[in-house]
């Protein structure tokens, strides 16, 4: 569906401390030169942070021999060797909570998950016995461990392999949840997750893996890492915000070129951790807009979504000019055939007319019951 | 509640020292000149075993050892008693599964094995507790919600934790436990510790899914786990036949080897964990049966007579019960007098009383405890309480 896009980073490069002034996409593309995919950024991420520590180590289905479902763990079973890249039988709950019990004793392990879905089967070790554990113990037992692996829709794989779990673990107390979408994130936030204390649920994209983003030297270094809970303004603007993350950035960003043509200039907000969320990011961007356009893959109900649009509404009411809106995946569970499926994602067409229905520049069509 | 250490052969947790420093006289004098000679015992039921041999009904003990039996055993049966009576007065909130009767098992286990070596177990777990070396302060205290609790309050009955001597809980989820515990034994491989773990689980969770994948794995790397299956004939109010197509729990594991175990018996349980523990370092996995009983019901909840008859349980305490079957050795071999017995009794009451009237003086946690641990690093973010804008704290 979407090939390997290249992509146009708007404001400034890599940077963490977000002091470079912005620079336009095109200068900053060949001067870095350097461009990375997801995929090997998430690769060399785990390399390094391998390398770093001893006691990491990377457990799921196809990470060895297979070189990992989606390639995301190739050349490090036989960098690091079978005892520290371990192939699991397909038995979610039995290596999940033997993952869990690994890092009470003070291992640090990476447990992938082929896709989110098959997480489900798991979720017991990953809610009551990884987030809970420190509370209940009173900080004698810390879990550092890192769930990782593709979360959400990817193309024509149906309603069982679609779905987002980003609100579900974004709920529990306890968990860190982070959401990737460039190259400089997946290496940033994924060495964060693993050298973090807690359980980190790291939300990765099937479709963004294959896709090539600009990256500095900085991001480059082993020691780079990016802090979390805290969201990255990706497109500076001054009309209406729009929070958006994983590949629904992407998305954004081109709604915001679309909008920009219509004299639009919207605010592209890459949240990076679901939770905890950056509260006051997010709240300082509508302030300075009025406007709210959250953006998400998955289901409406209690989403990321509502969870923004609450929190504006607690904070900043008074600063809204409209009400908020948001843009997600259709309330049905994900169909298979192609014009179905498309109807069931967000499209760029819909976080654009969202944001012009924000702007009062239209009238939305009456939804057909 | 530091005391003197007597000093003895056999390796004993914080639990005896106290009551070790007040002891008789008589008693005392018989125990540091005979303490570490060796006795043989025969265990009254022999051991069955799958896919390995079984080891020796004979099991070598001391005195000393004997008598560490009968007092920890005697103060887990008090603590649980007393545990009874604290939440008939309401002083217990939640949940309270009590494990009298099933003393010998945590007793036994300690005995082969060391504070290295790792246990973990469901939700009856106050007595496992206390055998790896918690105190009767941190149990009443955390039973009843205040700050001197092995979880400072914020556990409860069903999460009591003692990492620094190696007992991982204390677990809600029936079943959980089992893959933590094989992750437990797996990061023990990993560091190439020479130690074990030994995963408690109960009849009603050995028919859990999670329990045979994890066994799966285990056997697969060989990791050096033990499964515990503490066999009490009744998950909740369900007999074991009634749940199980197979009870023979310790053959469960098919291809990984099972011991079954008087669990009644405290010198068959050392002996079954020694051997276990040698086992799992050199071929990987192991289950252990441990025929026992509950004399309570399930929970606090549970009067335990609706599915079992009166005359069950008190046929087996007359028949089985740990507690009597050690003291008629101790009697038959001399090691100590009736009196000296009861005395100690009357003794570990006393401790159980005093450490529960430390624990009702001991306070609730402050209310911005709680926000404490929900990470153990909370880079400054905020949490909320049920009226967001009243409460709000900053986690650290």
């Amino acid at each position: 569906m979407l090939g390997i896009i290249r992509q146009k980073v708007g404001a400034g490069g890599a940077s963490l401390l977000r002091t470079r002034s912005a620079v336009s996409a095109l200068r900053s593309y060949s001067s870095a030169g350097k461009e990375m995919t997801v995929r090997d950024a998430l690769n060399s991420a785990l390399d390094e942070e391998m390398s770093a520590d001893p006691k990491v180590f990377l457990m799921g289905e196809e990470v060895g021999e297979y070189q990992g479902a989606y390639k995301i763990s190739k050349g490090l079973l036989e960098k690091y060797g079978p005892e520290r890249v371990l192939d699991t039988p397909i038995t979610e709950a039995g290596f999940t909570g033997i993952g869990v019990g690994a890092a009470y004793h003070g291992l640090r392990p990476v447990v992938e998950f082929m896709t989110f879905n098959f997480s489900m089967q798991a979720i017991d070790h990953i809610i009551n016995s990884a987030a809970k554990s420190n509370y209940m113990s009173a900080g004698q037992i810390s879990v550092p461990i890192v769930f990782r692996g593709p979360n959400g829709a990817a193309a024509g794989v149906g309603a069982q392999h679609s779905h987002c779990y980003a609100s579900w673990y974004a709920s529990c107390p306890g968990l860190k949840v982070l959401t990737p979408y460039s190259s400089e994130d997946a290496r940033g936030l994924l060495k964060a997750a693993i050298r973090d204390p807690d359980p980190v649920v790291f939300l990765e994209n099937e479709l963004l893996y294959g896709e090539s983003f600009p990256i500095s030297a900085e991001v480059l270094d082993s020691s780079f890492c990016l802090p979390i809970g805290k969201a990255k303004i990706e497109r500076e603007g001054k009309d209406v915000t729009i929070t958006a993350f994983s590949k629904m950035v992407g998305y954004a960003l081109k709604a915001a070129e679309i909008l920009a043509k219509e004299g639009i200039s919207a605010e592209v907000i890459n949240l990076r951790t679901i939770r905890p969320l950056d509260r006051s990011t997010i709240n300082a961007s509508v302030r300075k807009t009025n406007r709210l356009i959250t953006v998400e893959e998955g289901f409406p109900q209690h989403g990321v979504g509502a969870e923004i649009c609450t929190s504006v509404v607690e904070e900043s009411f008074g600063y809204l000019d409209a009400p908020v809106e948001r843009i997600t995946g259709a309330d049905v569970p994900m169909p298979y055939a192609a014009n179905l499926e498309r109807l069931a994602v967000p499209q760029v067409e819909d976080i654009v007319r969202a944001a012009k229905r924000a702007c009062y520049r239209s009238v939305p069509l009456a939804a057909a019951a | 509640m530091a005391l003197a250490h007597v000093a003895s052969s056999t390796s004993r947790s914080n639990l005896l020292r106290p009551i070790s420093a007040i002891i008789s006289p008589n008693l005392r004098r018989q125990l540091s000149t005979d303490d570490t000679r060796t006795l043989t015992i025969e265990t009254s039921v022999p051991f069955t075993s799958h896919q390995c041999e079984s080891p020796s009904r004979s099991v070598d003990t001391t005195p000393s050892e004997l008598l560490s039996f009968f007092r920890d055993m005697a103060t887990m049966r008090r603590m649980e008693i007393a545990a009874d009576s604290l939440y008939k007065a309401k002083l217990i909130r939640g949940f309270c599964h009590l494990y009298d009767g099933q003393e010998a098992v945590a007793v036994g286990m300690e005995s082969a094995i060391t504070k290295k070596d790792s246990i973990i177990t469901a939700y009856r777990d106050h007595c496992t507790f206390l055998g790896r070396g918690g105190t009767l302060l941190q149990v009443f205290s955390e039973l009843m919600g205040r700050i001197d609790g092995c979880s400072k309050g914020k556990g409860g009955s069903m999460h009591f934790y003692k990492k620094d001597s190696g007992f991982y809980g204390g677990h809600g989820i029936v079943g959980a436990q089992v893959p933590l515990g094989c992750g437990l034994a797996f990061a023990q491989k990993y560091k190439k510790d020479g130690t074990v773990t030994f995963a408690l689980y109960g009849d009603g969770a050995a028919n859990q899914g999670q329990l045979f994948e994890a066994l799966n794995i285990s056997a697969l790397w060989d990791l050096p786990a033990i499964l515990v299956c503490e066999n009490n004939h009744y998950g909740m109010g369900t007999a074991e036949w009634r749940a199980a197509k197979s009870p023979a729990y310790y053959k469960r594991g098919d291809y990984v080897p099972g011991l079954k175990v008087d669990g009644m018996d405290a010198l068959a349980v050392k002996q079954a964990c020694k051997f276990a523990k040698e086992h799992a370092l050199k071929n990987g996995p192991i289950i252990l049966e441990m025929d026992t009983y509950r004399y309570h019901g399930h929970s606090m909840s549970d009067p335990g007579s609706t599915y079992r008859t009166r005359d069950e349980i008190s046929g087996v305490r007359q028949e089985r019960d740990p507690i009597e079957r050690v003291r008629k050795l101790i009697l038959s071999h001399d090691l100590a007098t009736e009196k000296e017995l009861k005395d100690t009794e009357k003794e570990v009451r006393k401790l159980v009383d005093d450490a529960i009237a430390q624990a009702k003086e001991s306070p609730m946690p402050e209310p911005h405890e709680l926000f404490s641990n929900v990470y153990a690093k909370g880079y400054g973010v905020e949490a909320f309480g049920a009226d967001r804008k009243e409460v709000r704290a900053v986690l650290p």
